[in-house]
């Protein structure tokens, strides 16, 4: 493996790289972030906002209650999210457990859903205490299924340890059983990271590493995706592109409930990254109940009037 | 140092237990009864209603599942309360409409006493109105009241304390939460009851009191897909159609009172029917 040049897979190169980045302005961060969530996105800017929001939604659930009947009516949504409204697009993908994976894929092709992909947490998801071993099987086991996405956590003992080369190598193997027939979004949990630095270190090391996404949080942790943590990754994919040409995508997740917080994650990808980011290829949303609040928003759009929870479903 | 400066209140709204500023920013003008200044209160917008709207839906559940001797308590509670402040109340009353003060004194002792009034109600209007169904089979059948959901009203202009009470009790005591829209020319003492609403154990969001223009908030009010219904009482009759036409369109309940009576609990609660087995 090449690691884009890099790094060459020892501890040595992966230390040197890392230590090479630059540390983060905290200060700056907080209040850049806090300045582009106040732009006001109105009308037509709004409708299509909430349009390409729906699209990047990764539709999740992620409960120790969940059922295959659960799963198969979160596919329905998924693909077509307002039975009502057949100009509503379908949502990126859903989020599901390893188990039920394939109950998601076959649901989602007997309804026409082909183009709504199956995300798989995995590797121990959401603390990553488990052997290698049980990892790789978790991934392998999802990827058979038929995972088009597998969304891995990182040991962040391991990483706030300083041990990035296990860190590292765990990434790389899970990408290497991913192969070409999932993409692979690492999760950092940035609530348990504790500085904006380690986050740009993170995402520095996941994107080497062969991470085709980053995301922030499993979802179980709070502060989950926050303003300026979606900020310093999207820098990081930006600053990534500039010297490797690859654009690695970013998933914020965990948090984001309304449509308004979405909107404003729309302009911090715009004022960040660019507007190539712009699409559910490289930006996803993951949320369960945002969905519903960006329906409604819709429907307000549409009818004049404020919608009510009742007119949409409940997950 | 005898001369202090005066400590004006700064009237805001009541929105899930908080007192925010309109997100509008907008104010208009209060003056007495003979065109003298007194304060300027917030023109609740739009935006306003539709936070309180959320912040009253998602108050109700936990509100409807209260026993109904603990929703008893807590509108006795507010009635202790407005009790405490009788003094203040009386002042904002002749200030405002320019009353006697032996009439303003009448208007805060008739509202205690229809807080109790209604608190008293709440263990009750089940058992008045709920039946034990004849049925033809082995079964119970009961009929009982419970909430609708998020209720609006429309606070008369007079008088403005009672009016409110009028407007708020019977609404809250069936279970359901309010969003009420104070009287436009006497707001004070709405306003001042929410500081009494918020020292009551009233839970956030249960009781929302906007301040502002009848005309431009009732429609939103009437289209409004998650209000569930409408107490138009305050509102001139000219209107009622207007109103209830724009209701229709989304089911709400409308309906406007003269008097205080339990038919106004009741006009915001649903009956349901349960069937149950007997044993045999």
């Amino acid at each position: 493996m090449s690691f884009y040049g890099l790094v060459d897979g020892t501890e040595a190169s992966l230390k040197k790289y890392l230590g090479s980045l630059s540390g983060v302005d905290q200060v700056g961060a907080d209040a850049r972030a806090a300045m582009l969530a106040t732009r006001s996105i109105k009308t037509t800017s709004k409708r299509w906002a909430i349009d390409t929001a729906i699209t990047m939604v990764d539709l999740t659930t992620l409960e120790g209650a969940d059922t295959p009947g659960k799963v198969k009516a979160l596919c329905t949504k998924a693909v077509r999210p307002d039975p009502t409204d057949a100009s509503v697009p379908s949502v990126g993908a859903v989020c599901v457990y390893n188990d039920m994976v394939g109950i998601a894929r076959t649901h989602l092709d007997l309804i026409g859903g082909h183009h709504v992909g199956v995300a798989a947490v995995s590797t121990a998801f959401p603390s990553g205490r488990a052997s290698m071993a049980v990892k790789i099987q978790d991934t392998k086991d999802a990827v058979e299924a038929g995972a088009s996405e597998i969304d891995m956590v990182i040991d962040r003992g391991a990483f706030l340890s300083g041990r990035y080369i296990e860190v590292f190598d765990e990434i790389v193997k899970i990408r290497d059983i991913c192969g070409t027939k999932a993409h692979l979004k690492v999760i950092f949990e940035t609530g348990e990271l504790v500085t904006y630095d380690n986050v740009r270190k993170a995402s520095f090391l996941a994107m080497a590493a062969g991470a085709d996404f980053i995301k922030t949080s499993t979802g179980k942790v709070a502060p989950a995706a926050t303003a300026p943590v979606v900020l310093v990754m999207l820098e990081a994919v930006r600053d990534f592109y500039a010297m490797t040409q690859v654009r690695i995508g970013v998933k914020p997740a965990g948090g984001i409930r309304n449509t308004k917080d979405a909107i404003k994650q729309l302009v911090l990808v715009n004022e960040t990254a660019g507007p190539e980011w712009l699409k559910p290829s490289l930006f996803r949303i993951g949320a369960s109940a945002l969905l519903n609040d960006l329906l409604m928003q819709r429907m307000k759009m549409d009818d004049g009037y404020y919608a009510s929870p009742q007119y949409v479903t409940i997950d | 140092m005898s001369n202090r400066i005066d400590v004006k209140k700064t009237y805001k709204l009541f929105i899930n237990g908080a007192f925010p500023r309109t997100e509008s920013g907008r104010t208009y003008e209060v003056k007495n009864a003979k065109g003298i200044f007194i304060a300027n209160p917030c023109l609740a917008s739009r935006k306003d209603l539709k936070d309180a709207v959320v912040a009253a839906r998602a108050a109700q559940h936990g509100w409807n599942k209260a026993t109904a001797y603990n929703k008893g308590q807590i509108l006795y509670r507010l009635a202790e309360m407005l009790e405490g402040r009788r003094a203040q109340f009386v002042d904002e009353i002749v200030t405002v409409t320019g009353v006697t003060k032996a009439k303003a004194e009448k208007e805060v002792t008739d509202s205690v006493d229809r807080l109790v009034w209604y608190a008293g109600w709440s263990d009750k209007i089940s058992s008045l109105s709920g039946a034990l169904n004849p049925v033809a089979g082995p079964y119970y059948n009961f009929t009982i009241p419970e909430s609708m959901g998020v209720i609006a009203a429309i606070a008369p202009e007079v008088p403005s304390l009672l009016g409110l009470i009028d407007s708020l009790a019977p609404i809250i005591v069936g279970g359901n939460t309010v969003i009420v829209l104070a009287s436009t020319k006497a707001p004070l003492s709405a306003m001042s009851f929410a500081e009494v609403i918020a020292t009551s154990d009233v839970p956030a969001g249960v009781i929302n009191i906007l301040t502002g223009k009848k005309d431009e908030i009732t429609p939103w009010m009437a289209s409004h897909m998650d209000i569930d219904g409408l107490d138009i009482s305050g509102l001139g009759a000219k209107k009622h159609a207007e109103i209830k036409f724009a209701g229709a369109e989304n089911i709400k309940r409308i309906y406007s009172f003269k008097n205080a009576d339990p038919g106004r609990i009741l006009a915001f609660m649903e009956n349901k029917t349960v069937w149950h087995p007997i044993g045999l």
